[in-house]
């Protein structure tokens, strides 16, 4: 079983910041918009090295999707920055005429997304983003897992024609994946081989599904884990390998199980290759205040949660 | 500039094709529509500045947003008549298969469109965007919007209204189409807006009003003073006052023609106020 070092906890959004600073740098074609969130969004570098390529829209988040759709008129990639919650719910109908019926380049940057954002509560933790943004046709939506990739993944999609949505967090995370990847769109990374379960996640849940599977390892169950960054489009390939061999699998995220990850692969795997499926998820709930840790304890969104449900599944197999 | 005639003629032919449009597949708008062909037929023909053919970056050229995607019937007879896709495709409108969809969109592909509208009051936002990305790109060629009065209840519009003054889009004439009327009656009934002019001089922007909307000469020598006024660190904006329906005379100053298309027996009476100029489509 392959072995994962934390090379030092950082949170996504940062990586995000690093992965805008490097495009600053190497593609005059974008241009970066937020609404009053710069420190969050962590952009300060980028809109220092590039100040006429910024633009500030204030607490107006529905102006600034149409204004990015606008900047796609002419040639620009522009980069909205603000929370899930209102990188998505917030402005629907805005991201669905003017971006992606439109079919324009524009790249939603959503920082604070889920439980993870912790104190602030409900108002603020959207828990159904994955679910609102990949009903689009045509959207991309992709959910990196910490530091490195959330960075590898932001100068990935500048290259991508065509509407992106990008999903990060808040907390200092484990940072794991290698500093110089390079991050492919659509394609699911297989981080450790195994013969009994298949342990599909995503965002700050691929780090625990990992610490999951060498506990499952002390008890002889042989975890197979693999991190899928990308939900839509959904690498259905590397899924079904896997589930061929294993014949069960749990799905974990960050996100209410209607609309997730795993309602996607459980629709997959119901006209491909019916498989008995446990759901690491939240159900069907909003969240609250409490520290980040105390959440995902509390909504089952842990290593533990992961641990029980691979037991759920593999005695249904 | 294009002769008075032949904007005049131009203006007619536009309203039939619309009130055809319409009649054909028993829906879409007309009301707006016809209130506005005098100042969309100006705006393409004698105001703004056109490269042939047609690219979805538009650098080098005026742009056009038009942001109240309902009257999408004037909007496809004057593209078609300027030639960027033939006239005959407006026989189209709003059939299966057609790249004229009932609101104006990119996803067909139809040459002359940038952007989807229709869900109301992100237009002028898409307008500030493509605006940004002139500036950027130091063309100095102008962005043109279209709005209806009743759209901007939507709150979006202020959001637009605020930043670009703030921020000095003055490469940007927003025009609002003054017509006084909305889906349930007169806009002072459904939701009266006050002072439209003091209320964008109130955000920071250049105001000229149009008094004669439905007046190719008071249209053209408006937009021509409004785009003497860009490049001055304001937004300006164009009151435009229309009537809703114009041409056709009992299709004016009611709010009844915004959604409905006329019968057999309404069509010959509408198109005889409105004889054949440039060939019927």
């Amino acid at each position: 079983m392959k072995k994962y070092t934390d090379q030092g906890k950082n949170d996504t959004r940062s990586g995000y910041g690093a992965g805008m600073t490097e495009l600053g740098r190497t593609n005059p074609k974008v241009v970066a918009l937020c609404a009053d969130l710069v420190g969050s969004l962590k952009i300060q570098e980028f809109i220092d090295e590039n100040p006429e390529r910024f633009f500030q829209v204030g607490i107006a988040e529905a102006n600034m999707m149409g204004i990015a759709a606008g900047l796609t008129i002419g040639g620009k990639i522009p980069f909205t920055g603000t929370f899930a919650n209102f990188s998505t719910g917030r402005v629907y109908d805005q991201i669905r005429q003017s971006i992606a019926y439109s079919g324009k380049n524009v790249k939603i940057c959503a920082s604070h997304a889920g439980l993870t954002l912790g104190e602030d509560g409900a108002t603020h933790q959207i828990l159904e983003d994955i679910g609102l943004m990949k009903m689009l046709p045509g959207m991309t939506v992709i959910n990196p897992c910490d530091y490195n990739q959330t960075k590898a993944a932001t100068i990935a999609i500048a290259d991508h024609e065509g509407p992106v949505y990008l999903r990060f967090g808040r907390p200092k995370v484990a940072n794991f994946t290698p500093a110089d990847q390079k991050f492919e769109i659509g394609k699911a990374l297989l981080l450790n081989e195994g013969s009994d379960v298949t342990i599909v996640a995503t965002g700050h849940l691929v780090w625990e599904a990992l610490i999951a599977a060498e506990n499952l390892e002390k008890e002889g169950i042989s975890a197979e884990v693999i991190n899928i960054h990308t939900i839509k489009p959904l690498d259905s390939e590397a899924v079904l390998r896997s589930v061929k061999k294993t014949g069960c699998i749990v799905t974990a995220e960050e996100h209410n199980y209607l609309g997730g990850l795993g309602e996607s692969i459980s629709g997959m795997l119901a006209t491909q290759h019916p498989t008995p499926q446990e759901f690491v998820a939240t159900r069907d709930t909003f969240g609250e205040s409490g520290t980040p840790a105390q959440l995902m304890e509390k909504y089952g969104l842990n290593n533990k949660a992961i641990h029980e449900a691979v037991h759920r599944v593999l005695n249904r197999k | 500039m294009p002769k008075l005639q032949e904007l005049q003629d131009l203006v007619q032919q536009t309203r039939r094709d619309i009130l055809r449009m319409v009649h054909k597949v028993n829906s879409g708008h007309p009301g707006g529509s016809l209130g506005c062909t005098e100042f969309l037929v100006t705006l393409y023909h004698d105001i703004m500045e056109l490269k042939d053919g047609f690219d979805m970056d538009g650098v080098g050229e005026d742009l056009f947003f038009l942001s109240n995607g309902h009257i999408s019937p004037v909007f496809y007879s004057v593209l078609a008549r300027k030639g960027y896709f033939p006239v005959e495709e407006l026989g189209t409108f709003r059939l299966i298969d057609s790249r004229l969809q009932g609101h104006p969109t990119t996803h067909e592909g139809l040459p002359g469109v940038r952007i989807a509208s229709g869900s109301l009051g992100q237009g002028m936002s898409v307008a500030i965007g493509a605006a940004l990305a002139k500036k950027l790109n130091k063309d100095t060629h102008l962005i043109y919007s279209l709005h209806g009065d009743g759209e901007l209840q939507e709150g979006q519009n202020w959001e637009a209204i605020m930043y670009a003054a703030g921020n000095k889009v003055d490469n940007l004439i927003s025009t609002i189409d003054l017509n006084g009327q909305q889906i349930d009656g007169a806009t002072d009934t459904v939701l009266p807006m006050g002072d439209l002019k003091a209320k964008f001089e109130a955000f920071g922007w250049d105001v000229l009003e149009v008094r004669e909307g439905n007046d190719i000469e008071a249209v053209a020598k408006g937009l021509r003073e409004a785009k003497g006024r860009t490049g001055k660190g304001k937004p300006v904006c164009v009151l435009l006052h229309t009537v809703m329906g114009h041409g056709v005379d009992f299709m004016m100053y009611t709010h009844a023609w915004h959604g409905k298309a006329p019968n057999d027996d309404q069509l010959e009476n509408a198109l005889a106020q409105n004889p054949e100029t440039l060939g019927d489509y």
